[in-house]
């Protein structure tokens, strides 16, 4: 199904199921433990070796010798894997790093073994016998320090004639700002099952992406994309560091093609951070220039990141290209050579980092105006895309967003004077900031099956990260076919399945249903054919087909044999006609300690606006989750990086720490109801990066209207307030 | 891990006998640090004694009007005591404020005083770490530092020792009952139980080899107010930036000690002298001679901030 007009009304439209707040239809199988995640996929393949990952311990520079002897010897080993024996092993365009090192090595805890044995801890026994001597290189680590050599990126735009706007303005802002490199942290840990039989390797995983990952491990391997089979039903998290091939699924997969055995392999938790990739640090110079009215007239925003040699940078500009109105702008990224891991997408790639400085810059020029935050952002809203005028938003009502958050959360009780409301030990103070992430639309498919018992099952490559995809995925197929939640089967996270646009970029739920949609759509044009409808009169409900006065079950409709049908959605120029993102409006109240500069939220909302809400319960858990993320942003997230050493220091969770119950306190979450026709037929955006686009900015301006020191470097801990904070006792 | 012998000991003297001749012994407890550290080879004992049988897990009044709290109860325990709540409420809340419910029920209180540090360089054994490793340098002193010593630290270590419970029992004058591998006991206070790291920042305590800890004796109470009061970048669950253990009278005299600061519970007695005077008065003189690092010279002001806040709360 092409999807090149907009959406009309459609069986979507009745919402019977979709947009019913609904239970994750395998949620009790999460709850009693009984849902496999690849770690505990124990019995898919008879015995099972284990395999443990040997880390490279330099940052850069070459292996000069490996002695395996004692660790070979050591009770229960099998084998080990080293690039040595390893064969020929090529690298998908996805991955900048070779994901088994050796002897060139290119970062810290780069996989440079795999200890094979019979149980775990024998593997990890033997892993520390691995001696391995290196000739270590000089390497670059040190961003700030990077940047009078970073090269420009592309993916800057340029409208007018920024400089000359910026030097004529009025009121004026120039202020630098940095993001850390920040670690996706995932509970499960990258963990994976290989297993090949007559040539062909089967994979059960842990991946965001399967279609990709089934064709970067062919490419890698050297074989045809047909003999692999990548399987992933459960997903412990991922937040982007399950996107591509990782080590362990390599890994797995070359031990288990060595030793003849089924292997399995999980990242050991101290590994993830320097092993797997990492949201890249950033350092971002934003100047706006605006008139005494609060209309800005020129933004430019300027980001540095750096990645290892052939890697990218954070597009950290991304969203100022679209989100306020202002005749003159310049947008621009240098990208740095490091040679620290790698780094690549989490969650809200570019919009999180961007925004976290972006919306900190409009709180410091709307104090400058003295003007509301809120409606600084307000004057300045608008519905056509700045850089190309003559392309409208979809969908576009940021206002809405901003105007019910100020109303709900008691805006009006904030004290524009920061530093000024005491209660006790405590500064409090409110912040808010914008939410904004574009709408990714990507190709998806999905294969319906209806069976004699009346039973529509859904197969597609699509996977659930613990985002809801199974239910939404349910809810669609039940809206599609007339039939209620427990008569829908679905199975994702398998690549013999029709390919879907995959878990990433926000763009799962509405693309991957509305593949959904597309295959509904040809199954009941089968049915209607079947038993003799016009499919333009058959109506699908209550388990039945019916036309005019005749109905016929679906049981029936379907027979013995079953009906099935597969399509694909595609999508056309809507998303160039149109300009396609979702928007949202943080609203944050926070106190600070006056003596320890420890800051404590009080409570959150979030006001969104991104189309059809298909589950208003899985959609406001990933919300929150987001907000929740976008707290650990502000307050404490951080890979500390040893500039002297190489590498991620704190690398694991008793070192970089992620808020804890007790930090989240009461969140609420609005959706505003709205639909987009432009996006798809299930005018549907989606909602799991924006929430956390703008938290960790309006947490930051909370803490600057608590306190009135301003912090422009993230994460705000107590060390960078406390010199300012006043005189205790 | 590397792959050890394990045996149950039956008395406290015979477990100090078997360690002190079994080369590579080491006790286990609640095992929640000694566990994590094998899994990581930074120890790898070869015999593991478990003394989890050993009936030291009472809490009694001593005949000086004190409590003896027995090696092996358990945190959850001891900071639920009704004794210690009303009369050492500043252990109580140390306690509680350290790790996680789920830790707190299997942690010991012998094994809280014996736990290593959390110096994310002695955890990473690709590192140099004179802790972890004698001789092979200490990669935290140029390197991220942040959460680690100002004071008490030298130039071969400048790891904090992580607990809680031991700075609350510092400032509470606490003493440690031993046994020795010949069967002698000995009674050795709190204050001097930790070593200054010095070159030698591996040795960690003043017990000998096979000594084992039966109980921590609290002295009679001595009244006032008990504040504990740990800052940190999280709201729970997370290792102190600093710590404040304060017991504060009516009269503005007391005693306080810091954690998050040195390799060893803090105290130094001019400066409970100068408590009365305020909390920077006090804290001058805590961290008298201090040699922080660039990343965790907010320690001090922090410390001083904090105690002066601490002091204010326990004037009400």
């Amino acid at each position: 199904m092409k999807f090149d007009t907009p959406a009309g009304i459609n069986p979507i439209d009745q919402l019977k199921v979709i947009g019913i707040p609904t239970d994750r239809i395998e949620g009790p199988l999460k709850t009693t433990g009984t849902a496999r995640y690849a770690y505990e996929q124990y019995d898919v393949a008879p015995h099972q070796a284990y395999g443990y990952v040997v880390g490279a311990a330099i940052p850069r520079g070459r292996i000069t010798a490996m002695d395996l002897a004692a660790a070979k010897a050591a009770p229960g080993v099998i084998d080990i894997v080293t690039w040595q024996n390893a064969g020929e092993l090529g690298k998908g365009p996805r991955n900048t790093a070779r994901l088994l090192g050796g002897p060139e090595v290119q970062h810290y805890h780069q996989a440079i073994a795999l200890v094979v044995a019979e149980t775990f801890e024998q593997a990890r026994a033997a892993a520390q016998l691995v001696k391995v001597s290196y000739e270590a290189q000089p390497g670059t680590f040190d961003l700030d320090a990077s940047r009078k050599t970073a090269k420009p990126a592309s993916g800057g735009v340029t409208v007018g004639t920024f400089e000359p706007a910026y030097d004529s303005a009025p009121v004026k802002l120039d202020a630098t700002y940095s993001t850390p490199d920040q670690s996706h942290s995932a509970m499960e840990p990258h963990a994976s099952v290989a297993q090949w039989k007559d040539g062909r390797l089967t994979l059960w995983t842990s991946n965001q992406m399967i279609a990709w990952a089934a064709g970067d491990m062919a490419r890698t391997l050297g074989l045809p994309r047909e003999n692999v089979r990548i399987v992933s039903p459960y997903i412990g998290g991922g937040f982007g560091g399950k996107l591509f091939l990782r080590s362990d699924m390599l890994l797995a997969a070359v031990a288990a093609r060595l030793t003849g055995r089924a292997v399995k392999v999980a990242l050991q938790r101290p590994l993830i951070a320097n092993n797997t990739t990492h949201r890249p640090a950033t350092i971002q110079r934003i100047r706006l220039g605006a008139t005494p009215e609060g209309k800005l007239t020129a933004i430019g925003h300027e980001s540095w990141s750096g990645d290892l040699a052939g890697g990218k940078p954070e597009t950290a500009v991304q969203q100022t290209q679209y989100l306020y109105a202002g005749a003159a702008r310049a947008t621009k990224m240098y990208l740095s050579v490091l040679d620290l891991p790698e780094g690549n997408a989490m969650r809200a790639p570019g919009e999180a980092p961007g925004l976290m400085a972006l919306e900190i810059a409009m709180d410091e020029m709307a104090e400058k105006l003295g003007i509301d935050p809120v409606e600084f952002r307000v004057i300045n809203d608008t519905q056509v895309d700045p850089s190309a005028p003559q392309r409208p938003f979809s969908k576009r009502d940021l206002v809405t967003c901003l105007r019910t958050g100020a109303e709900k959360f008691g805006w009006d009780k904030r004290n524009p004077r920061p530093g000024q409301s005491r209660q006790g030990g405590w500064l409090k103070g409110m912040g808010m900031g914008v939410a904004f992430r574009n709408n990714l639309l990507t190709a998806s498919a999905a294969r319906v099956r209806l069976d004699g018992q009346g039973m529509v099952t859904v197969e597609t490559d699509m996977t659930d990260i613990g985002t809801g995809s199974y239910t939404i995925i349910a809810q669609t197929a039940a809206e599609m076919m007339g039939v209620p939640l427990n008569k829908v089967r679905v199975h994702l996270g398998d690549s013999d399945f029709p390919a879907s646009a995959g878990s990433g970029g926000q763009w799962g739920a509405n693309c991957s249903t509305s593949g959904v949609y597309a295959a509904c759509v040809k199954l009941r044009e089968a049915i209607a054919q079947k038993v003799g409808f016009n499919s333009g009169d058959a109506v699908f409900a209550d388990g039945a087909v019916r036309s005019g006065n005749r109905a016929v079950p679906l049981a029936e409709a379907a027979g013995a044999q079953g009906l099935e049908a597969e399509d694909r959605i595609q999508f056309g120029d809507l998303g160039k006609t149109y300009q396609q993102s979702t928007f949202g409006a943080h609203f944050v109240e926070v106190r600070v300690d006056a003596a320890t500069g420890e800051t404590r939220i009080d409570r959150m909302l979030a006001v969104c606006a991104a189309g059809r809400i298909l589950n208003p319960k899985s959609a406001r858990s990933q919300v929150i989750g987001a907000m929740t993320m976008g707290v650990g942003g502000a307050l404490m997230e951080e890979l500390a990086v040893d500039a002297g050493r190489g590498f991620f220091v704190n690398h694991d969770l008793a070192g970089y720490e992620v808020p804890v119950h007790a930090d989240i306190p009461h969140q609420e979450v609005i959706f505003l109801d709205e639909t987009d026709p432009l996006s798809s037929p299930m005018k549907a955006k989606g909602v799991g990066e924006l929430g956390l686009c703008g938290v960790s900015a309006a947490v930051a301006n909370a803490i600057y209207n608590a306190t009135g020191v301003r912090v422009r470097d993230y994460p705000l801990t107590l060390d960078k307030l406390i010199d300012a904070l006043p005189v205790v006792g | 891990m590397k792959a050890f012998s394990y045996a149950r000991a039956t008395s406290p003297a015979e477990a100090a006998a078997l360690a002190a001749r079994t080369e590579g012994a080491k006790f286990i407890a609640g095992g929640t640090n000694l566990l994590d550290l094998m899994k990581l080879e930074i120890e790898a004992p070869t015999h593991l004694i478990d003394v989890n049988g050993l009936k030291l897990d009472a809490i009694e009044a001593t005949e000086a009007g004190g409590l003896r709290i027995g090696a092996l109860v358990r945190n959850t325990d001891l900071a639920a005591d009704a004794r210690v709540r009303r009369d050492y409420g500043l252990l109580s809340r140390a306690l509680v404020a350290g790790a996680s419910g789920q830790l707190r029920n299997k942690a010991t209180t012998a094994g809280n005083l014996l736990q290593r540090t959390r110096c994310p360089y002695f955890y990473d054994t690709n590192q140099p770490c004179n802790k972890r490793k004698p001789g092979s340098g200490c990669a935290a002193l140029n390197g991220f530092s942040r959460q680690l010593g100002v004071i008490g630290t030298s130039s071969a270590c400048i790891a904090t020792h992580p607990s809680d419970m031991a700075v609350a029992l510092r400032a509470l004058d606490a003493t440690v009952e031993t046994v020795k591998p010949d069967g002698a006991t000995r009674v050795i206070p709190l204050a001097d139980f930790y070593r200054d790291p010095g070159e030698t920042p591996h040795l960690e305590t003043v017990l000998a080899k096979g000594e084992l800890i039966t109980a921590v004796v609290l002295p009679s109470p001595v009244g006032g107010t008990h504040i504990y009061r740990k800052v940190r970048d999280r709201a729970s669950y997370a290792f102190a930036l600093i710590s404040v253990a304060a017991i504060v009278q009516k009269d503005g005299t007391g005693r306080v000690a810091l954690g998050g600061v040195a390799p060893k519970p803090w105290r130094v007695a001019a400066a409970d002298a100068e408590l009365p005077r305020g909390g920077k008065a006090a804290a001058d003189m805590l961290l008298a001679g201090a040699k922080p690092t660039h990343h965790n010279a907010f320690k001090l002001t922090l410390a001083q901030r904090t105690l002066s806040a601490v002091l204010t709360e326990a004037k009400g």
